[in-house]
């Protein structure tokens, strides 16, 4: 690795920022091809019911009308993780929530599509729809999903990692709390698209706005029965992730169908509302917390229960419900730990991935109890919770490794930036201040699927012109993905990042990359890329010095050249040195790829929290609350965040501002509601998200100490930054007014509502009273590492059985 | 059977005459009918700001504009604000400066932008959001937006002193 970098750490453009401010930049409903049908979705008006008869009659005979699909033409199911392959392209008998698809049209035009898609009946038979936690864990024997654990409970998941119970009875202090943290979306700008076209040979070309093409990939050959040989997919650049396209999704695979059927291609463009009801978003979840600490301030054990509203289907849900207990134990030392989840079925449109996968609503509950837990002791929030700081290079009690953690110097930052000491609990009434720490994956450890192949794989080519192409299976989402692959391979070869072509996402052209998800793209690609670029430079550096006749050790690759360090004027340009190494040992193209290393947890589950390493955040809001209206303004906050280090500085810093906002959106209005069956509002309109009359001073502070797993030391960021943002806002509302939010989104209602009670003498809080009786299995027990424990589940103490 | 109509408009100092669909609007007939995808659409109802383009220098939503109301005004769209190769000074900012991200949004708030910037100058940040206020980018959190834009303000107001002087 070079020891001056002249690429890395720069504030440099994004190699597709031009094509993105000239708008030239072809995203999935830019995509036109020649002959081109148009295809609509018929979808359920009905939150759960049986399908009695559909009638197309009158659609089929219509002028224009080239197609009509329904799903017992696609009998295959599929589904994102392969415990849940659940989905079914087209409903075939049943509908689980409104909006779900039922027919698919291809059209002349989409005018035609919409038209016959009208003309298209279809006879239900309703069921009672399953619509809140409450209903979803009442027994049931007609339940949503027939494969579900029990009733609608699709999954329940315990663990426990040392003797929880035993612990707990030694803390002074025991607190318990419940937390909801609404169900929310991504609301990415650009609506999903996709076009598909069957090619005279036999092959199949999909063009997509996904974050996943290995995955949609996938169940493209699944469900239609092809080789998945024959099968391309494309990954055009995406309008806004956020998670919201990480699943196969029925319109990608209908809109495939019809290509085959109609021998045409077809381009399918969803309409907000439908983007709506594909979800896959931000899960509800209730919580209970018990956590115990001593006088001391040190934390003795915790035990976490949530419960996750799942929406239909099972998506990525049963990874968002470990997610809901699998990262409590990254930040603070947590002697012994007990983890109870369980998901529901519910008959609305399925949950997955936002931004944070599962971990801000644990975060938003744990980082509340300790800031009840440092008043109820009488400590400094910051100080308690520096007090319980995890070390570097060491296991938690669930076994995942942390490495490098920058957690006491992010603390430490926003305490000093924000003058935190000179504030807290010494505003005036109506003024407040509050601290939320947060921790994320760099990337899951393991695969969605099982394999042990590479999750990330960069193919370079190197043409005697002195061009360099990368390829690379990744999707760029906007968080520059495309541009980490040429910072990174710039920076090996000593050329301009700008000048390298970048090819990414086509399942044709370049070698996998699981997909963005995980905040696993920098830290892997940037490893392959890495690889492959220092065997390129090893053939270079060959050919070079037996030119130059200087010692390969000696050569440096900067500024477009190859030359002796100790002779600058020995040099060769880089084309030049490309054509040297080209004759020299032929055509020039290198390979790297990168799998995360074993993961201590060996017990099963485990694989649910491992990453090569952990970023962390810290934060300070100051705001103030209108005590006569519960208005909050957002005075300013600062954040600091363990990167590791900086590949490109701007752009992390434009993702932990962007998970700022994001975060805040959900802290303050985004949610995601029903009334009878029916989502409450599903347009851009309705479904409140900040504009820029709501946004606020941000300070951004940039902690590096590099990784060494990193690539050039960086970690993640994409995510994490959002974590610390519901409770940090949460815990300033308290400090403001003294009455606790225990939920999201902190509307003025629910601050009115707990002034009201506490104005009358009872508790000031809003949140939920209660948690309901759920039937988790047995737990799994775990010695921790401190505990003589070996990463294996070991035998069952007998309290364990009887529950706490 | 529906029909089409022929429009005549001036699109990026253009003529153009395009046969649509009567029920077409705008933004339609600019991304489907006239091969200008650079204007984009985030909910077709006129909500989010997405598909903004100029009509005779003003902000105007396309999604909610019929081509048949719109002969005889000057359009403009992303494509049309560079200048041959060379990027708008709002474009060069906001690539300098990461405020397009995934870059979905950015047409629609450069023309916004470009309004802002020919009617007032020198605008304070307040005026900016205000500007910006029918518009929503859901990856920047707007801040390097608002930077952008008060880059590309200075470049425009030094360009206009070089020329000046």
């Amino acid at each position: 690795m070079p020891d001056k970098l002249n690429v890395v750490g720069q504030p440099l453009r994004k190699v597709d920022a031009a094509a993105k401010v000239a708008g030239r930049t072809i995203f999935a409903d830019d995509v036109v091809l020649p002959n081109m049908l148009y295809a609509k979705l018929l979808r359920s008006t009905r939150p759960h019911a049986r399908i009695i008869n559909i009638e197309a009659s009158a659609a089929e005979t219509m002028e224009g009308v080239k197609s009509i699909l329904l799903g017992s033409e696609l009998p295959i199911t599929f589904g994102i993780l392969p415990v849940s392959q659940d989905e079914h392209t087209l409903a075939i008998d049943r509908v689980r929530y409104v909006g779900e698809p039922i027919v698919a049209v291809a059209a002349v035009d989409e005018e035609t599509a919409e038209d016959a898609i009208r003309r298209i009946t279809v006879e239900y038979e309703d069921l009672p729809p399953i619509m809140s936690i409450p209903d979803g864990v009442r027994a049931t024997d007609d339940p949503i999903q027939a494969y579900a654990e029990q009733g609608n409970i699709h999954k329940t998941i315990s663990f426990e990692f040392g003797e929880t119970k035993s612990a707990l009875e030694q803390s002074d202090l025991i607190l318990d709390d419940t937390f909801f943290y609404q169900g929310n979306t991504h609301l990415p700008l650009e609506q999903h698209a996709a076009v598909a076209v069957y090619q005279p040979d036999g092959k199949l070309v999909l063009w997509s706005a996904t974050q996943t093409p290995h995955y949609v990939h996938r169940a493209l050959a699944r469900v239609l029965e092809m080789p998945a040989s024959r099968i391309q997919v494309i990954a055009c650049p995406n309008g806004g992730g956020f998670g919201g396209k990480s699943d196969p999704f029925s319109h990608e695979i209908a809109v495939a169908k019809l290509a085959m059927k109609t021998g045409r291609p077809v381009k399918i463009a969803l309409t907000r509302e439908e983007v709506f009801y594909c979800h896959r978003g931000r899960h509800p979840v209730l919580m209970h917390s018990r956590l115990g600490l001593k006088k001391d301030g040190s934390i003795t054990g915790m035990h976490f229960k949530t419960i996750l509203d799942g929406g239909a289907y099972g998506s990525y849900g049963v990874a968002s419900t470990y997610y809901t207990g699998a990262l409590q134990t990254t930040t603070y030392h947590i002697p012994a730990y007990k983890f109870e989840g369980a998901r529901l079925f519910t008959n609305k449109p399925p949950c997955g991935p936002k931004r944070g996968h599962g971990t801000p609503q644990p975060r938003f509950g744990m980082e509340i109890q300790l800031d009840k837990a440092a008043e109820l002791l009488g400590v400094d929030p910051a100080e308690l919770r520096l007090q319980n700081l995890v070390q570097p290079n060491s296991l938690t009690a669930n076994w995942l490794t942390i490495r490098t953690i920058g957690l006491r110097r992010c603390i430490e930052k926003v305490i000093e930036a924000s003058g935190w000491k000179s504030k807290f609990r010494k505003l005036p009434f109506g003024r407040g201040v509050g601290l939320a720490c947060g921790c994320y994956l760099t990337g899951a450890g393991l695969p969605i699927y099982w394999n042990n192949m590479p999750q990330s794989g960069v193919q370079l080519k190197l043409d005697r012109s002195g061009l360099v192409t990368v390829f690379c299976g990744s999707t760029d989402i906007g968080q520059g993905s495309d541009s980490i692959l040429a910072y990174i391979v710039g920076e090996i070869l000593g050329i301009d990042p700008l000048h390298i072509r970048v090819v990414t996402g086509d399942t044709d052209l370049t070698p996998v990359d699981l997909g963005s998800y995980s905040s696993r793209v920098t830290l892997m690609t940037g490893n392959a890329a890495i690889q492959a670029a220092e065997r390129a430079r090893e053939l270079l550096n060959d050919a070079v010095a037996a030119e130059l006749k200087v010692p390969k050790d000696r050569l440096v690759a900067a500024d477009n050249r190859i030359f002796d360090s100790e002779d600058s004027a020995k040099c060769v340009d880089f084309a030049k040195a490309v054509q040297l190494a080209e004759a020299k040992f032929g055509t020039i193209g290198t390979v790297g790829s990168y799998k995360p290393p074993a993961s201590a947890a060996k017990y099963k589950g485990g694989g649910v929290g491992p990453s090569p390493t952990y970023s962390f955040s810290a934060s300070v809001i100051e705001l103030e609350v209108d005590p006569q209206t519960g208005i909050i303004r957002i005075e300013k906050v600062w954040i600091a965040h363990d990167i590791g280090r900086s590949i490109n500085p701007m752009l992390v810093i434009g993702q932990v501002e962007g998970s700022v906002y994001m975060g805040l959106g959900e802290a303050l209005m985004e949610e995601q509601e029903f009334r009878l069956g029916v989502h409450k509002t599903p347009s851009m309109l309705d479904y409140k998200s900040p504009t820029s009359m709501d946004m606020y001073s941000i300070e951004t502070i940039l902690i590096e100490e590099p990784d060494p797993v990193g690539p050039f030391g960086a970690k993640e960021v994409g995510q994490g930054p959002l974590l610390p943002m519901p409770p940090a806002l949460c815990n300033a509302v308290y400090d403001a007014v003294r009455v606790r939010i225990d939920e999201i989104p902190v509307t003025p209602e629910k601050i009115l509502r707990a002034l009201k009670a506490k104005s009358q003498g009872k508790e000031g809080r809003f949140g939920p009273q209660s948690f309901p009786t759920i039937e988790y299995r047995d737990p799994m027990f775990i010695l921790p590492p401190w505990s003589g424990g070996d990463g294996r589940s070991s035998a069952q103490p007998e309290y364990t059985r009887k529950g706490l | 059977m529906r029909s089409k109509e022929l429009h005549r408009l001036m699109v990026n100092r253009e003529l153009r005459e395009v046969a649509a669909y009567s029920s077409r609007t705008l933004l339609e007939v600019l991304r489907e009918d006239l091969g200008l995808p650079g204007t984009k659409h985030g909910c077709e109802v006129g909500e989010c700001g997405t598909c903004t383009v100029l009509l005779d220098g003003q902000p105007a939503l396309s999604c909610l504009l019929l081509p048949a109301d719109l002969e005889g005004q000057h359009i403009t769209t992303v494509e049309g604000m560079a200048n041959g190769a060379e990027l708008h000074p709002l474009q060069s900012a906001f690539a300098d400066l990461g405020a397009a991200q995934c870059g979905y949004c950015t047409p629609g708030i450069l023309m916004v932008a470009k309004a802002l910037l020919e009617e007032n100058p020198e605008p304070t940040r307040a005026q900016i959001e205000e500007a910006l206020g029918g518009n929503l980018c859901r990856c920047t959190g707007y801040l390097k937006i608002f930077e952008a834009i008060e880059l590309a303000a200075k470049t425009l107001h030094q360009e206009e002193h070089a020329h000046a002087g």
